[in-house]
This record gives structure tokens, sequence and C-alpha cells, in this order.
């Protein structure tokens, strides 16, 4: 991950496109305060960067440099194996979620498909010396040869951090674990995989509470699964789920302990003019996410991004296109499985701008308040460190500019699933393949 | 590969509804215009069409069962695009052409259904006068059950991937006037020899196309984790064969039928004396009459 420098004598592009399997990133999420950034890959590992403060001189402030540098690497799940039924479990690191910082430690929450693990992240960077009993190598002293006694104090060390398994939350799941959503309460998080979404209080392994199920009693009456949930930022009742049908539901906890009915159901009605057998496959909702005020959601879907106000039930708020000219070619894009990504949303610090994936490394952002979307670009040969990103365009008609991609020159094999914005700045994460690409706005650091 | 262009579906539609309305000739009507020519040209490709992604989709559904578990959200999209084009092709009429085209190479789907479910029976089963229903369908001789162990080996060990496919034979047979009592299809078990059922649905589901279920019955997992379903009853847990017939369907597609009604002597085992094929013992004990006879001739 990250750059490497290239030797001017020999010619390493060709190992630069093999990509290990094991490389590419699964997840990538920022902390509360944006100071630390955590990704997880297919294999399982979980790696950590920590943001750089440089003091400046004789200024009190002090003054972020915005460089992302390595802090921790651990390797979170392993692969594993369902006896019963003779199938693996990947070690792939679903989705990572951050606890909120109560103390000098960091709390993670890392899934596969099938277990969820707390990670208490802590830095050491002092020890001990001095003991009566022991040596420097920590071997038994020979009482004979203690003639004094004294205190042992605590010494600087260089930094190192340990990463320690809390908690082991297993055994939770039938299905696919999809999302994890830590609560407002800071007690609790839920966990939902494709047909039910379990209840976890943070201190409790061996139970989990089942707050939605949407399993049917015959299995071939099957047609819905979910997708994605999350806890609202403030209520600590209420939650959302996605539906492969496209439908949103959103759940009280205090109207019932299981929360089949929901309280609130946000479905846009078809299309009829667009209608095609692939129309349910493109409604089906890969992200959902709450806006920071909570007042509004933000979905995904195959050709969309949707911002969708609580109180109104009907429809859409606002509809922003991601790649529109790829309508036509979803005969294609369901032949090599392409229609089934699922790409993710997120919201920037303000709400007031939203950015989602694509293909061909591009990536969209799309201004809320002009409702115009800019495409950007994740690629190692286009970015030089601190460069200033342009735009990029895919020609659809009309006049063609230069550096215009062609529809039918996509590689449909980069395609930019999961990212991150920083909670406070404007600060970007991209995920691409086995490579994460960090952009930071410089013109507007901060968000007004 | 085709270049599908059902992602422009809508445009086809409107031809192929625009064929069915009535169309006034200033000559007189008898020529057929050309955009009527055109127009079924269109709903041919579109057929066409329509048939390549089911089969396609019917390809990704079997491609499912693979080293790690599949994707539960993609083979729920598929199957449910899978039921649509069923839908609409039953609308159209053109699932009959389909049955149709099965009972033209010379078997009736449901002939080779029964006989590989009795091929796959187990000891226990209480179906056997259901059998009978479904062998009187059309008034069947026996002899020409034609039973193909190799399918049902097949099927045995690649239930899974041979699950989907009967949701197409499954409303094939409400279309087809079939008396079959739908149980008889879902009552057949394969034992308990077969490890991979083991986790499929254990409730026997009583109406039509079942078999797309049975993708998602593998997904089930018996784990710690408490439950309504014992664990016991998912061990016993019934497996519905009709979908083996899809499978019978496609090789039947594409090649004609490689075992005639005799044939089933040499791949019927011994065990499976199931009374519903008469013919089998009957020529069997013919056989070794001869035999003797001949034995008596020759004065051996």
């Amino acid at each position: 991950m990250g750059e490497d420098g290239e030797s001017p004598k020999i010619n390493h592009s060709f190992l630069r496109d093999y990509v290990t399997e094991a490389d590419v990133i699964s997840t990538v999420e920022f902390n509360q305060t944006g100071d630390l950034l955590a990704t997880g890959d297919k294999g399982g590992r979980v790696v950590i960067f920590q943001r750089e403060t440089e003091p400046k001189g004789e200024s009190e402030e002090l003054c972020e440099s915005g460089e992302y540098n390595v802090y921790s690497t651990f390797q979170s799940h392993e692969p594993d194996f369902d006896y019963l039924k003779s199938l693996e479990i990947e070690e792939k690191i679903n989705k990572i979620r951050w606890l909120p910082q109560q103390n000098a430690a960091h709390f993670l929450l890392s899934t596969n498909d099938k277990t969820i693990k707390l990670w208490k992240v802590s830095e050491r960077d002092k020890r001990p010396e001095g003991y009566n009993l022991k040596d420097e190598e920590g071997r038994i002293k020979d009482i004979s040869t203690v003639t004094s006694l004294r205190v042992p104090v605590l010494k600087p060390t260089d930094l190192m951090v340990e990463v320690r398994p809390r908690r082991i939350f297993a055994n939770g799941h039938t299905y696919h674990v999809n999302s994890i959503s830590v609560n407002s309460d800071g007690e609790t998080y839920l966990s939902a995989d494709d047909l039910r979404i379990n209840m976890w209080h943070l201190d409790i392994t061996d139970r989990s509470f089942n707050i939605v199920d949407i399993k049917p009693a015959n299995m071939e009456d099957l047609t819905e699964v979910i997708t994605a949930a999350e806890f609202h930022p403030h209520h600590c009742h209420m939650f959302v789920y996605s539906s492969s049908k496209g439908t949103l539901r959103l759940c009280d906890m205090r109207e019932s302990a299981l929360c089949d009915k929901h309280s609130k159901i946000f479905e846009e009605p078809e299309d009829p003019g667009n209608r095609s057998f692939f129309s349910e496959i493109i409604s089906s909702v890969s992200d959902v996410k709450f806006s920071h005020s909570g007042r509004y959601l933000l979905t995904r879907d195959y050709l969309t991004v949707k911002v969708w106000d609580l109180n109104m039930e009907k429809g859409p708020v606002e509809t922003y296109q991601v790649h529109e000219y790829l309508r036509s070619k979803l005969c294609s894009l369901y032949e090599n499985d392409c229609i089934f990504d699922k790409f993710e949303c997120v919201w920037n610090s303000t709400d007031s701008v939203i950015m989602t994936g694509a293909y061909n490394s591009f990536f969209r952002m799309f201004d809320r308040e002009t409702g115009r979307g800019v495409t950007l670009e994740a690629w190692r040969e286009s970015s030089k460190p601190r460069a200033v990103l342009r735009t990029r365009r895919v020609y659809t008609g009309g006049r063609r500019r230069r550096g215009d991609v062609g529809v039918d020159s996509l590689d449909f094999s980069k395609k930019i699933l999961h990212m991150a914005w920083h909670p406070a700045e404007n600060i970007i994460a991209i995920a691409a393949t086995n490579n994460l690409y960090i952009f930071q706005d410089r013109v507007n650091p901060e968000n007004q | 590969m085709t270049k599908c262009l059902l992602g422009c579906h809508p445009c086809f539609r409107l031809n192929m509804f625009s064929k069915g309305t009535k169309r006034k000739f200033s000559d007189g009507g008898e020529e057929i215009s050309e955009e009527t020519l055109v127009g079924a040209r269109m709903a041919s490709s579109y057929s066409l069409q329509r048939q390549s992604l089911l089969d396609m989709s019917l390809i990704k559904l079997q491609l499912c069962h693979m080293l790690v578990e599949p994707n539960l959200c993609r083979s729920v999209l598929i199957a449910n695009t899978v039921r649509q084009i069923q839908e609409e092709m039953t609308h159209d009429g053109s699932w009959q052409v389909v049955t149709e085209a099965f009972c033209s190479a010379g078997q009736s789907p449901s002939e080779r259904l029964v006989a590989t479910e009795v091929l796959c029976r187990s000891r226990e089963q209480d179906a056997e006068p259901k059998l009978f229903s479904v062998i009187s369908y059309e008034g069947c001789r026996e002899e020409e059950v034609v039973a193909d162990e190799t399918l049902c080996s097949v099927s045995v060990s690649d239930a899974v991937s041979n699950v989907c496919l009967a949701g197409s034979i499954g409303q094939c047979w409400e279309k087809s006037d079939v008396e079959t009592d739908d149980e008889a299809l879902e009552d057949s078990r394969l034992g308990s020899g077969e490890d991979e059922e083991i986790d499929t649905e254990d409730e026997p589901s009583r109406e039509g196309p079942k078999t797309i279920g049975q993708v998602f019955g593998t997904f089930e997992i018996k784990n710690s984790s408490p439950g309504p379903d014992s664990a016991l009853e998912e061990l016993f847990s019934d497996v519905d064969t009709s979908y083996y017939d899809l499978d019978t369907m496609l090789t039947g597609m594409q090649s004609a039928p490689k075992m005639g009604p005799y044939d089933l002597l040499d791949s019927l085992a011994p065990s499976h004396g199931s009374s519903s094929i008469v013919s089998a013992p009957n020529c069997r004990s013919d056989l070794n009459e001869l035999d003797h006879i001949m034995e008596i001739i020759v004065g051996s």
C-alpha cells in the first residue's frame, strides 16, 4: 500500500501490475477525530495509518501536515473452514468501525463474513526499569546478590503500538455479515447479514439480540435480502436497513423487540419507461449512510446516488447520476458480473458534498447546493504526490475534449468501491484495488 | 459472447405489442407490410435475447456452488431475474413452445423426472402410490420410462447446481395440465447417503417452483446458535428432486436422448426393485427363462 519508490535502473513496472489478491483493500474508515485511518484487506489484515502532526517552530499552533503514515498492522481474521458445510469462510475484512475514544487506547470493530472482533490499539512508550528481583533481561536474580532495594522507574522507550483482541463475537450469523454500526449510546452495536440483524453489547460476546429477521419460512420464497444497515447518529433507538429491492426501512427499537415491522419505508416507485429485466438488480441498494445531521439518508444503487429526507418516504429528494452511460450496457455488465458490484457512498463533514466510486479508477463528487458533479481519478500514472487532481470526463456525445474517455475504453476491473471522508476536514481516502489514495483539499482544508 | 441488447428492452417491448395491433391497409390488407415484418423480426430477436439471458442466468446460478459460500444477494437477484423471464414467457405463451420442444424430442420431461426419481429414491418412502399417478400421466407405458442413472448420480453430487433450474420445469408442470400431485415430486428423498443435501430445506413445500429455494437452502448452516430448526430435522430434511429435471431438460436440448427404453436394464440396480418399473424385472426374467431354455436345448 502507498507509493513505492522506483529504482531508476530496474524497470519494476511488471511487478506493479501484479496485484496480490490478498492485498486488495476491502474497507476504509476514519476514526471520530480523523487522526487514525484504518483499512482492511482481503487477506484479513488491518493497517492503521496515523496523521502526522508537526509542531511549527515558534507558532503555538500545531500544523497538521496531513500526511498519514503506517501506525500499526495486524492480522485481524484468519481463513476459516466450516466443517459442516464444507465451505471456506473468507478472512476478508468486510467492515471496520471505530468506537468513540474513551481513554488513551483506541478500539475498533472489524468483521469478516461470520465473526466480529473488537481490537484494542494502545501505545506503549515507557517501560519500567530497575526491578529488584529480575535483571535487565528478565531472569530471576540470585537473591544473595541483592544488597540494596530500589524503586523501579519508568524510562521512555521507542514507541510500540500494541494491538490485542478484546472481544470475539462469534456464531451470531448464519449468513454473510455485510454491515456493522456502533450505536450512539457507546455500549451497543448492530451487525447485519443477508437476512438478519443482531444487536450486541460490546461487553457481552455470548449473547446477541436479533432485531430484524426477514428470513421467510420457506427459503424458496426468498426474494429480498438485507444489503446494509446503520444506526442513527443521534437516536440510539433508531436504525435503517436497505434491501436488494431498493427499499429502505427505518426501524424504532422502542416499538417492539423484533423490528420486522418498520416505522417508515422509503421506496421510489419504478419508472415504467426504463423498465427492463435488470431494473430490479440496478435498484438494489449497495450502501446506506445517515447524514451527520441525522436528517438525511444517502443511498447508492448501481447507477445513481440518492439523498432521502427522513420525513419524506415517497421518494428521494435528490438523485445524482453516477454513470448513466452504462444503462445501455447492462446486459454485458450482467454477463461479466459487474452489475453486482457494491459501491459505497459517503458524506462530507457538513453534509454538503457526497461522494461515490465508479469504474476505471474514477470516483464522483456531487455538490448538493449546485447539483453539479465532478469526476476524479485515483490512478498512480496520472497523479504524482501533491499534484492537483484534474477532473476527468467520460465521452457520451457532443464535442469531444482532449482527455475524454470513451465508454468502451473504460476498465471495469479498476473499480472504486471503498472510500472514506475525514469527519472534520476535506481529506478523503480512496481504495483502488491494493492502493490507498489520500487526497486533501488545499484550497478549502476546513469546512465552512 | 453475444452482445445482448436487452438493456434496451423497452424498445423491443413496444414492438412486440405493436405487432398485435390491427393494421389498416389501403390496398385491401392482403400484403404483409414491411413494418410488420420488421416488427416480427425484432420480436423474434427479442425472444432470442431473452432466451439467452435466461440461459446465462441459469448458468450463473449453477456456477454458484464453489469452495466458498456463494453470495446470497447475487443469487437472489439472479433468481428473481429468472422468475421474471419465466413469467413473461408464460405470459407470452412461449413457455409452451419450450416444453413442446422437449416432448417432440421423444420424451416427455415428466417421464424422465419419474425415472430419476425412482432411481434416486431411498427405501423409506411412501410416495409409491403417487408415483403411479405420475406414470399414468398421458397414458405413458411403463417401458417408456427412462432412467438415466448417470443423470441421477450427477444430481446426487451436484444437487445444488441443478436446483435452481427446476423452477422453470415446475412452472411447466402447472401449465401443462399435469395431474401430477406436486407432492410426488417433493417427497422423494435422496437418502442419508447424500452429504450435501443435509443442509437443505427441512420443510417440503407444497407448491410450484420451489426449487429455486433449494439454492438458498444450502445456505443454512447448523451451528450453535439456537433456532427453531433442530439439527436432527435438518439431517433428515427432504430434498426436492424435481430439480433434476432441468438438468435433463438441458441435456435433452443439446442432444437426442442417449438412452432408449431398454437401456434401463443396463443401468437399473437390482436394489431398485420398485414395482412401478414393471418392464425391467419382466425382461430380466424373460432373459433368464431364455437362458434356461437354451440350456435345456443344448443339453449342457
